[in-house]
């Protein structure tokens, strides 16, 4: 108990930092991933080829290693300066894209054939078909997978710790060891603070799946 | 749905439409790997010197030590997490309440519980100078939890008709699961099952994080090590070698899994109902041969 209260601040400032990482990281997933799952589907051969490569190479990928890709990538490509919390939210955001666009696609897969069909025999293009039919529906179910996803997304903010993100799970390298803690109380506070985000993750995403669903 | 409903056959317009956002599509994703190696050259990383060292026997055993340590981490870690996730599922499925709570508390807080975070409590509270079996044990239970949960959705998945009449010849429940249950579910949860490999081959990764000499810490050491070459670390080289490594591992195992995922698919559907045999009750129809 003692360790919480002694420490408050930094506790505060780890659960505030894990909230922002992953709340931006989700945020660019989402959107890269419904990008990469409408190019998958594309009538363009080369989008559906970038698409593929994309996916195929990010979930292939451990995480740690995109983490030190980006981290060493970033400067050699000349673009300097980035602070490693943004770095963090564009590794985590690029590998669970992978994730979230097939969640999409397997979404796509399951709006009925007519409902495709009926846009385009009312003259809708590809585009209009995707955006305006088969994607709202597709999201919809692709619901509870994101919603998974995101308790994913949550715990593998913890990886950011080892690249000098101050979220945390940078919290127990930092107060093990100091002033003689137990470090199985450390462990349990930092353990209760995801569960309280994964908890709140997990109650949106039944609402929002309760509110959206498709009566088919 | 097939994705192909979502467009039309293409007519010439819009054959010709495709075309051009398919040339531009292919120059800008061109022009973005062209930067890419421009911004490399130009970084230096494509010199001589950076890449030379994987050509030497000492650089490629090192390689291979750390590409054999992650490999035997990732089977032993394999080996228990799947023994974990049979234990587990049978105490989620078992008549007695207090087993199948205790069982559910492990599984649901293994599984909430960041892995990372769980390998460095095992590395600083026990295994201080065993980083292996921090990892290996932090990978055990959370895969493990994990693969109890496929064993168990594969097992509720069967039809109830097997378990049934399994029970109705006399089977007591040990013998319905592991004749019956069992083999049909671990059948059908195959493909998931190694997909979730692959996630533990993934995540030996992890430690690189708590200094564990697999892979990707003999890959970052080594890159620590090398001279530099005009100034340029050859970090990106060992980004390139080491991740084409991993991605070539992940690879052929999630291969396994698809060929597993097609091979049960083709034989469910290659082995239609046999034909309705007609039933001949005697001669009374007058159809059968006479006597």
């Amino acid at each position: 108990m003692n360790v919480l209260t002694d420490h408050f601040a930094e506790f505060r400032e780890g659960f505030l930092n894990t909230v922002e990482l992953t709340v931006l990281s989700a945020l660019l997933a989402l959107v890269l991933g419904t990008l990469i799952a409408a190019f998958r589907v594309s009538p363009v051969p080369a989008l559906r080829v970038f698409g593929t490569t994309w996916v195929t190479l990010l979930r292939n990928t451990p995480l740690v290693l995109l983490f030190l890709a980006v981290t060493l990538g970033l400067p050699a490509l000349g673009l300097k300066g980035w602070d490693s919390f943004w770095l963090a939210v564009l590794a985590l955001g690029c590998y669970t894209s992978a994730f979230i666009c097939e969640a999409i696609r397997s979404g796509i897969n399951t709006v009925p054939m007519g409902q495709a069909e009926a846009a385009r025999s009312i003259g809708m293009t590809f585009g209009q078909t995707l955006s305006q039919v088969v994607l709202p529906q597709a999201l919809r179910t692709a619901i509870p997978p994101i919603g998974s996803l995101m308790i994913a997304l949550t715990k593998n903010t913890a990886i950011a710790s080892g690249f000098n993100v101050a979220e945390l799970g940078a919290l127990q390298k930092q107060l093990n060891g100091d002033e003689g803690y137990n470090i199985y109380v450390i462990f349990l506070w930092i353990a209760i603070c995801y569960l309280i985000i994964t908890f709140v993750i997990s109650g949106l995403f039944r609402l929002l799946e309760s509110r959206m669903a498709v009566a088919r | 749905m097939s994705t192909n409903v979502l467009f039309d056959a293409p007519g010439p317009k819009a054959r010709v439409r495709n075309r051009v956002y398919g040339v531009l599509a292919s120059v800008a994703i061109l022009g973005l790997i062209a930067f890419v190696l421009h911004r490399l050259d130009v970084t230096g990383q494509f010199q001589h010197g950076l890449w030379d060292t994987y050509q030497y026997n000492d650089t490629q055993e090192r390689i291979v030590e750390g590409l054999l340590t992650t490999l035997k981490t990732f089977a032993i870690a394999a080996a228990l997490s799947l023994a974990l996730g049979a234990l587990l599922a049978t105490g989620r499925l078992s008549d007695h309440r207090p087993v199948r709570w205790a069982a559910t508390v492990l599984v649901e807080f293994f599984r909430a519980m960041p892995l990372l975070i769980m390998i460095f409590l095992l590395y600083a509270a026990i295994f201080t100078t065993e980083p292996m079996w921090a990892l290996v044990i932090g990978l055990t239970l959370y895969n493990g939890s994990v693969q109890a949960e496929i064993f168990r959705s594969g097992i509720k998945a069967l039809p109830k008709g097997q378990s049934e009449a399994a029970y109705a010849i006399g089977l007591r429940k040990t013998q319905v699961m592991t004749g019956i249950l069992v083999p049909q579910a671990v059948r059908s949860m195959l493909p998931s099952i190694i997909s979730q490999l692959v996630v533990t081959l993934k995540d030996t990764s992890l430690g690189f994080i708590i200094l564990y000499e697999e892979l990707l810490f003999v890959g970052k050491s080594f890159a620590q090590q090398q001279v530099p070459v005009g100034g340029v670390y050859p970090f990106i080289p060992m980004v390139i070698v080491f991740g084409s490594i991993y991605i070539l591992l992940c690879l052929a195992l999630s291969g396994i899994a698809n060929w597993i995922e097609r091979r049960t698919k083709r034989s469910r559907k290659g082995a239609p109902p046999a034909p309705p045999v007609p039933v001949e009750l005697g001669n009374a129809a007058g159809a059968g041969p006479a006597a």
